[in-house]
């Protein structure tokens, strides 16, 4: 079976793209597929430091676009799983060095290949986001439970339902709990509600990850980290388990009401 | 807030719930393209035209966004003006 696109976007951004693409990615070749991983971001090359693949550059997208190497060139193999690749963005060029045509293109010459296209979107919702969701089948948007990361979500929402591309997803990274439970954030339900697309997956805020990037390893590797057991859950729900949310409690309780009692705030 | 308001169950809002109200609201006017000033003018417009043909109770009047899942949706309540059957 032909590899499906998924692409990672938010519209906002520093609410998980990059984390979330690399998670997801090794995610899914620790499950056994064979997937690449595509940053997008051209200009901005993130994922190759969050992947720990960065010394290993030799050529990028735009190189591969331009015709100064063949594909399998720029494709940089992940150095603990074997059936994961990295195609990193050019550093030096700009967004409009690639055009959506290339990236439908690109990625058609992968699809035999592979079972899983991870393609990490830039901010914003100009050329860089219009080539990263063109050869997409699913559209994974990411936000965090905060007022201005919602509304962006809820913008690109839009801009993907006019693109008439029907597959979105919804993954809610770094919740807190705790905050929630104060009523101090916003909780899954509220932001389900509000952006009223199928949810794919909770992330709840964990300090691993920053630990992880500096080692350029990425938390789905690691059975200890809480964010990465959540991304190793969205990998089987991806490839269609259906795998239960983990159990996050949002819901106040006793401790909680008597707390928020004496600091004088609603359950 | 004094702890005798708290006693009687008068709440402030949490940060929660202020941050759903004030989404619910940014998102209707994001995802119709209007900004509350366009909704005004919207109104103004309304009632001008409406007013030519029939008499209404202008300060009635309420031009405003309601919404299901995706679908948003232009309400406008135009109160007539007297409300009885009676001719003049």
């Amino acid at each position: 079976m032909p590899a499906r696109v998924l692409t990672i976007t938010s519209g906002k951004g520093g609410v998980g793209k990059t984390t979330a693409t690399a998670n997801l990615a090794s995610a899914l070749a620790l499950h056994g597929q064979r997937v690449v991983a595509i940053d997008a971001d051209i200009g901005l090359r993130n994922l190759d430091v969050v992947m720990g693949l960065e010394n290993r550059i030799v050529y990028d997208l735009v190189d591969v676009v331009e015709g100064r190497c063949r594909l399998r060139q720029a494709m940089i193999r992940d150095k603990r799983l074997s059936e994961l690749y990295l195609l990193p963005a050019a550093q030096t060029r700009d967004k409009t060095a690639v055009s959506p045509e290339d990236m439908v293109r690109l990625t058609d010459e992968l699809r035999p290949e592979f079972d899983f296209i991870v393609i990490d979107s830039p901010a914003g919702i100009e050329r860089g986001f219009k080539n990263a969701i063109a050869p997409a089948d699913e559209i994974l948007i990411i936000t965090t439970p905060e007022v201005s990361a919602v509304r962006d979500a809820d913008r690109i929402i839009g801009l993907v339902e006019a693109e008439e591309k029907e597959t979105t997803y919804l993954i809610i990274n770094r919740l807190r709990p705790d905050m929630v439970r104060r009523e101090d954030m916003l909780a899954t339900s509220d932001v389900v509600e509000l952006l009223a697309i199928d949810l794919i997956g909770i992330v709840p805020e964990d300090e691993y990850i920053i630990i992880s990037t500096n080692r350029g390893r990425p938390a789905a590797l690691d059975n200890s980290s809480p964010a990465g057991q959540a991304f190793r859950n969205i990998a089987r729900r991806v490839m269609g388990e259906d795998v239960p949310f983990m159990a996050i409690r949002e819901s106040p309780g006793f401790l909680d009401r008597i707390a928020r009692l004496v600091r004088g705030r609603r359950i | 807030m004094s702890i005798w308001d708290r006693l009687r169950g008068k709440r402030e809002p949490t940060s929660r719930q202020v941050a759903r109200q004030r989404l619910q609201l940014v998102l209707v006017h994001d995802r119709a393209k209007v900004s509350p000033q366009l909704l005004q003018t919207l109104k103004d417009e309304i009632i001008a035209v409406i007013s030519r043909h029939v008499d209404i109770d202008r300060d009635g009047v309420e031009v405003t966004f309601t919404q299901s899942k995706r679908q948003s949706r232009l309400v406008a309540d135009i109160p007539l003006q007297g409300g009885s059957r009676r001719q003049k």
